[in-house]
């Protein structure tokens, strides 16, 4: 902190850096450009580099683990297995996925599936037509509802587990059922999802709807073809979150579903073989990294949206 | 309780419309539910275009409304007045109404104990996430490569707790000193020459070890958020502020803080809210065992392996309340910046 160079650049500032594209870099200050310099530009580097080190290799250690023979993760760390690339395999991979065999993960992976596209779409759908109801028609009680709705987003959803799974088992009997989740998934959502699309829509000018009004569009018809299509930004961003949301649970199918292969989800059963199979590393390894697939290729893909549905969602659960 | 709750299913539901054993079955499963909710949802549509007129226009907006207030009031609000019922009869939750369930909570040492650990969990966790992602957003910002690097802290949030749990475990490995180690933190103490150390068993080291989990996870929404209030802050505000010959460390202190106030409140409450109920990353790493225990965690445990479901209930009611001063505090200090 002695060395300070007021106002100068951090060393690793780069004029030629395009991103982001739509502001003229060259006048532009930062703030905290000038907080970094003030930290010392090379010690700034190094702890931007030593946190993203530490960050990542526990990540690294188990995906290398997870391309390692079950001999070779027990006898060595995965940090001496650069000395011999030849011994990566495929097998822990093959172990986990072959169908059939009691180490398989392949069936929860389908159940995962299975539990989370339903789960998803349901709640957009009711969200976005009681958001609809909330923001552009008048009813008695509206208001009362809507607080009511907005005030349940506090509500950690484990108040509810007890008395819900007695409704579904004794009452509903759907028992150990996709119903269960898919059910409990969309009413844990909706006082989130109701929120944030009623804020979106109350963004959208009321002439727009009351021009289809004159024309003598009726409230489905204004629904359909004229709110769901702007919506596509909000409901992307809520559907991406919730996505996540379902396909990461664990306590939900833990409570509704148990551990059963024919509809527990893959984060049940990794959770599982981590208690009961705890130094079977080269399942566990590859249990992880299948379990993970899908949410880190979503978020490399959506980028965008992904941390636009994390800041919407930050109050859920 | 679970399991025999789970056992029973007392009803006329054919059960092909229940479970498959095959995955052709599971799809098809999922896509009758698709249809049997489009249906659902159709006729409410259907339903709601019949009425016509003033008051029609009133019935249209309740009918938009009632499938997702039914739902809640059936599954959630219903269910939580159940629940503090439930805590309110003796430790099985069937018994005559008293107060045993919270006096319990806060007089039976192993459960002080789980309370001891939430408070380490919900005062460590925001601030040393914040603290980190608020570094890390200052020392990256306007770098070379600023969105990769962002990408690999931020990446934790992708992935599920269980898998992130897994992740931990396995640098937490534990083998005698002597012996080749796997797990890579105890390779590093035996690099260092010092004894290797069973990082999950011993309390409270324990439970520290597994706040490291929860701040690796939430580090990189802290970063996220607060590159974003840094960013937006305005670049007039920054030039005045350097003709008054504000610079580095006071620039922090003065102009970036300040500006950033609001987007710290939001982080720390959500994280804050986060951890209060944070159960995947303690079930799958020990179970809630060797004193790591936490609300959540312990709320699971009695509910379904303990069969004590009414001090389950109260400590599930424990939880909502210990959230309650936490959005208070948010929406007081939103409040003050509006």
């Amino acid at each position: 902190m002695s060395t300070v160079q007021t106002g100068a650049l951090p060393e690793s500032f780069d004029p030629t850096d395009l991103e982001p594209p739509s502001k003229p870099r060259k006048a532009k200050k930062s703030a905290s450009g000038d907080a970094a310099s003030a930290l010392n530009s090379r010690w700034a580097s190094f702890v931007a580099v030593l946190i993203a080190v530490l960050w990542t290799t526990p990540t690294l250690g188990l995906l290398v683990t997870s391309f390692r023979s079950q001999r070779d993760i027990n006898k060595s760390g995965w940090w001496t297995a650069f000395s011999d690339p030849g011994g990566f395999t495929l097998e822990n991979y093959r172990q986990a996925l072959a169908p059939g065999s009691s180490a398989s993960l392949s069936q929860y992976f389908v159940n995962t599936i299975v539990i989370t596209v339903p789960a998803v779409m349901l709640p957009l759908f009711l969200a976005s037509l009681a958001a609809y109801a909330f923001a552009w028609m008048p009813f008695p009680g509206r208001n009362a509802l809507f607080v009511a709705v907005f005030a349940l987003q506090i509500v950690p959803l484990q108040i509810a587990l007890i008395p819900l799974l007695d409704i579904y088992s004794n009452k509903l009997g759907f028992g150990a059922s996709y119903w269960s989740v898919w059910l409990s998934h969309t009413i844990f959502a909706l006082p989130l999802a109701t929120f944030l699309i009623h804020n979106f829509m109350r963004e959208l000018p009321a002439e727009l709807m009351e021009a289809a009004r004159v024309d003598g569009a009726g409230h489905v018809t204004i629904f359909f073809k004229i709110l769901l299509p702007l919506l596509t930004p909000a409901l992307a961003a809520f559907g991406i979150f919730q996505f996540l949301w379902v396909w990461n649970d664990l306590l939900v199918s833990l409570v509704f579903l148990g551990g059963s292969p024919d509809v527990a989800p893959i984060t049940v059963r990794v959770a599982e073989l981590s208690g009961s199979r705890g130094s079977a590393w080269y399942l566990l390894s590859a249990g992880a990294f299948i379990s993970m697939i899908v949410p880190v290729a979503v978020f490399l893909a959506l980028q965008r949206f992904f941390v636009r549905g994390l800041l919407a969602g930050g109050l859920k659960g | 309780m679970a399991a025999s709750l789970l056992s029973i299913a007392p009803s006329g539901i054919p059960e092909p419309l229940l479970r498959a054993q095959s995955t052709t079955g599971k799809f098809l499963l999922m896509f009758f539910a698709v249809a049997v909710f489009a249906i659902v949802f159709g006729l409410v549509l259907l339903l709601a275009s019949r009425f016509k007129g003033r008051n029609g226009e009133k019935a249209q907006g309740a009918l938009f409304a009632a499938p997702a207030v039914l739902l809640l009031a059936v599954g959630l609000m219903y269910p939580a007045i159940l629940t503090v019922i439930q805590s309110l009869r003796g430790k099985k939750g069937d018994g005559s109404f008293s107060l045993s369930n919270y006096a319990a909570m806060f007089t039976q040492p192993e459960l002080l104990i789980v309370l001891r650990n939430t408070a380490l969990w919900v005062i460590l966790v925001p601030f040393l996430a914040t603290g980190i992602g608020l570094l890390y957003a200052i020392l990256i910002d306007r770098a070379r490569g600023e969105a990769f690097a962002k990408a690999l802290i931020f990446l934790p949030m992708a992935i599920s707790m269980v898998g992130a749990s897994i992740i931990w475990k396995f640098v937490y490995q534990y083998k005698q000193t002597e012996r080749p180690q796997i797990g890579l933190l105890n390779q590093i103490l035996k690099w260092f020459g010092l004894e290797t150390q069973n990082f999950l068993l011993d309390a409270p080291l324990n439970t520290l070890m597994l706040i490291v989990v929860m701040v690796w996870i939430q580090a990189g929404f802290a970063m996220t958020i607060l590159s974003a209030a840094i960013k937006a802050i305005p670049d007039d505000i920054i030039e005045a502020a350097h003709l008054d010959g504000v610079y580095g460390v006071k620039m922090f202190r003065f102009i970036t803080l300040p500006s950033i106030r609001a987007a710290l409140v939001v982080v720390l409450t959500t994280i804050g809210i986060g951890t209060l109920k944070v159960f995947d990353i303690v079930r799958t790493m020990t179970a809630g065992q060797f004193k790591t225990s936490v609300v959540a965690n312990e709320f699971y445990n009695q509910s379904f392996r303990y069969d004590a479901a009414g001090l389950g209930a109260a400590l599930a009611v424990l939880l909502f309340v210990l959230v309650i001063p936490i959005v208070a505090y948010n929406i007081v200090q939103m409040r003050k910046e509006a």
